[in-house]
């Protein structure tokens, strides 16, 4: 059995005889619109791209009723809403200590998001936004509360930020849960959340 | 990682009832014959014309998803250039990963080949009495056969990717890296989940299967008293590592159990997070032509409550570094657009390689595993360079596979016939005059002989398609010396 010592040392010994330097990886986002409204309307192209729903509130219309509308179709009165976000009150508290497995029977977790990336239609959360984890997976429909100026313009802005060094986990969600592993035929919905709706919150 | 197409895709109408092709495994010790296997594979022509048309339309989506990123060539470049900086400083970059790791909380082991890591991973699961395990799909754990050694110790594993678990139910292999079973029709499927999960035999619909799986593996997540992930890039600046799927099965797995096991190779790590925006761009787009896979989570310590442990396995990594001809193929991030791209893999099916790794990177891998059983695949080749120009992080894949060739050879690790062959036609090569009569000799048998005598066991190419035309003019030099032989004379010097 080979351990930590032996292993460093084989590839010390072993390792290419040059040394080559890192190279600079610019931003690559000089195209991007340079407004909020150019960012979303990029965004907006690759999350429907990628199975997701924008649901723009209508005037005066709460958050709830946002909510019910984009997920008519999927919801009755029973329905479980777990909500992480103080604008949509729910009816299924999501606890830090909750076990996670108990989380199994809600219907629509309630999320917002840290930020978005218009290059891939990406929403991002961290364990802050999620409270318990396994919600984001174990809940049928997912529903994301995202400001729009909080959108990067692609990947390498959206690496500059310092999230994923303080955070325990980090995690872009690009529309719901899919396969295409039968047939190539694709499905939504194969093992995570069955549908993604993100709801702009200015 | 599986496959989104954002351009759905519909059943085909007609169900299919041909028996899917499953070449015998070659036996431990034994050499894996792709070609006799690529030939069985051939001889089921629904899946072998359904595989290959599968495979292509993800080149055709990587194609596509390229042309819309006008720094494609740079990140490719970039890429290439992280992972040599990166290797050539492993030592520095995994000791910074282990310690940082170790500093968020993660217990890290280290694992010197694949015994080593199935041992550390059961000493974990023993200490915690772990019986049921879900587990994303992962390459390396295919690699250390991890999933049959647990099943040696009573200890029962779930994979949560569909195609994995296809796969697992039907006690097969992956055939592919991304899209483990595409050699697969939604009928074969279909058999498979009625046998094993009691679905409706006479339902082949993907929607209907991929419920039936959904409902099935639900409870088993729930009950699960570990779960397991590997890793596409481990980031030295963080301790953290990233897990990038379709299904966000990775994400359930390390987040409703408490405990989490991630199994690393060491070849996976990137000194900084920014390396991230490189490889996150080319690693969906390359594989399957979507920006980006539904789900990439950065995982850099345990949820609170939990407990997180990496292995880094080595398994040969750290040997093959020195190797000047081969160190680079540890630059590969598994995104199979190789293998989507390779006519030889489209038309063989990847089962017929018989080996963990498909296609043309595990014509690359697997001979450095173990020389004498993957001998043949280095010659399920055109040498046609195709992988090596989609290739996202630059590897010069066919010419690795051109240096196998030479390597096995010096080793003497060719099969007689084959060098036998090779050899007359390495002399027959070197000489015009010899080469000139064997064109003359083989028109005139293909003109003559009767078809018995061309497509028979003896000729492997005429087994599966039809021999070329014989030219009316015979053969190029002919042609050459009857047209041009006395013009290029009298017109020396002139350029055209």
């Amino acid at each position: 059995m080979r351990g930590r010592n032996e292993i460093l040392a084989d590839i010390r010994a072993n390792k290419p005889k040059f040394s080559a330097p890192a190279p600079d990886v610019p931003n690559y986002d000089g195209d991007y619109p340079a407004d909020t409204a150019g960012l979303q309307g990029r965004f907006i192209a690759v999350l429907e791209k990628m199975g997701g729903a924008w649901a723009e509130p209508e005037a005066g219309e709460p958050l709830e009723a946002t909510l019910r509308r984009a997920l008519a179709d999927r919801l009755d009165a029973n329905s479980i809403i777990a909500s992480n976000v103080g604008e949509i009150k729910g009816n299924r508290p999501v606890r830090a200590d909750d076990t996670p497995a108990s989380l199994h029977d809600v219907d629509v977790a309630v999320l917002r998001a840290r930020f978005g990336v218009a290059e891939t239609g990406s929403v991002c959360f961290t364990e802050a936004e999620l409270t318990a984890n396994a919600v984001a997976y174990l809940a049928q429909h997912l529903v994301v509360l995202l400001d729009p100026a909080a959108i990067e313009t692609n990947l390498h802005r959206a690496y500059r930020r310092d999230d994923y060094k303080t955070a325990r986990y980090t995690v872009f969600h690009t529309g719901p849960s899919a396969t295409a592993d039968i047939e190539g035929v694709l499905v939504r919905g194969a093992q995570g959340v069955r549908s993604l709706t993100v709801i702009p919150v200015r | 990682m599986s496959t989104p197409d954002p351009n759905q895709t519909l059943n085909s109408a007609e169900a299919v009832h041909e028996a899917q092709p499953k070449p015998a495994k070659a036996r431990p010790g034994q050499r894996v014959d792709h070609a006799g296997a690529a030939r069985e594979f051939l001889h089921s022509p629904v899946h072998a014309q359904s595989h290959d048309e599968r495979v292509w339309a993800m080149r055709q989506r990587r194609d596509t998803a390229m042309e819309t990123i006008p720094e494609w060539e740079e990140l490719r470049d970039l890429a290439s250039q992280i992972k040599t900086h990166a290797l050539t400083h492993l030592d520095k970059y995994l000791e910074q990963f282990a310690d940082n790791a170790a500093a968020n909380g993660v217990h890290v082991h280290w694992a010197g080949d694949a015994a080593d890591h199935n041992r550390i991973v059961h000493e974990i699961f023993t200490r915690h009495g772990v019986k049921k395990v879900i587990k994303s799909k992962s390459m390396l754990m295919e690699e250390c056969g991890f999933r049959h050694y647990m099943e040696g110790v009573g200890i029962d594993i779930v994979e949560t990717d569909l195609g994995e678990r296809i796969q697992q139910l039907d006690k097969e292999d992956p055939s592919h890296v991304v899209v483990p079973a595409v050699h697969k029709m939604r009928s074969d499927v279909s058999q498979v989940f009625a046998k094993t999960l009691g679905s409706d035999p006479n339902n082949d619909d993907a929607h209907y299967l991929t419920e039936q799986q959904r409902q099935a593996t639900r409870p088993l997540i729930l009950d699960a008293d570990a779960g397991m992930t590997g890793a596409n890039f481990a980031i030295a600046e963080t301790g953290g590592f990233v897990v990038c799927t379709n299904e966000g099965n990775a994400d359930l797995s390390a987040n409703v159990p408490n405990l989490h096991v991630a199994s690393i190779g060491i070849e996976k790590i990137v000194p900084k997070l920014s390396d991230l925006g490189v490889f996150i761009r080319l690693l969906s787009r390359s594989a399957l032509g979507s920006p980006i896979t539904q789900y990439t989570s950065h995982f850099r310590a345990p949820k609170s409550g939990g407990e997180m442990h990496i292995v880094l396995v080595d398994n040969g990594r750290s040997k093959r570094l020195a190797d000047e001809r081969f160190w680079s193929s540890l630059k590969c991030i598994r995104c199979g657009a190789c293998m989507n791209t390779c006519p030889v893999f489209r038309r063989s099916g990847g089962l017929s390689y018989g080996a963990t790794y498909t296609g043309p990177l595990g014509l690359i891998l697997d001979p450095s595993i173990d020389a004498y059983r993957y001998s043949n695949l280095p010659f399920a080749s055109t040498l046609n360079g195709s992988c090596t120009n989609v290739c996202p992080v630059k590897i010069n894949i066919h010419e690795q596979i051109f240096e196998w060739r030479q390597v096995l050879a010096e080793d003497d690790m060719i099969p007689w016939t084959k060098k036998s062959t090779l050899a007359a036609a390495g002399r027959t090569l070197a000489s015009p005059r010899a080469y000139r009569t064997a064109i003359k000799s083989a028109h005139s048998a293909l003109k003559h002989l009767p078809d018995w005598a061309l497509y028979n066991k003896l000729n492997a190419w005429g087994q599966v398609r039809d021999l070329p035309e014989v030219p009316a003019e015979g053969s190029f030099h002919d042609w050459y010396r009857k047209h041009r032989m006395d013009q290029s004379e009298s017109a020396s010097g002139d350029s055209e």
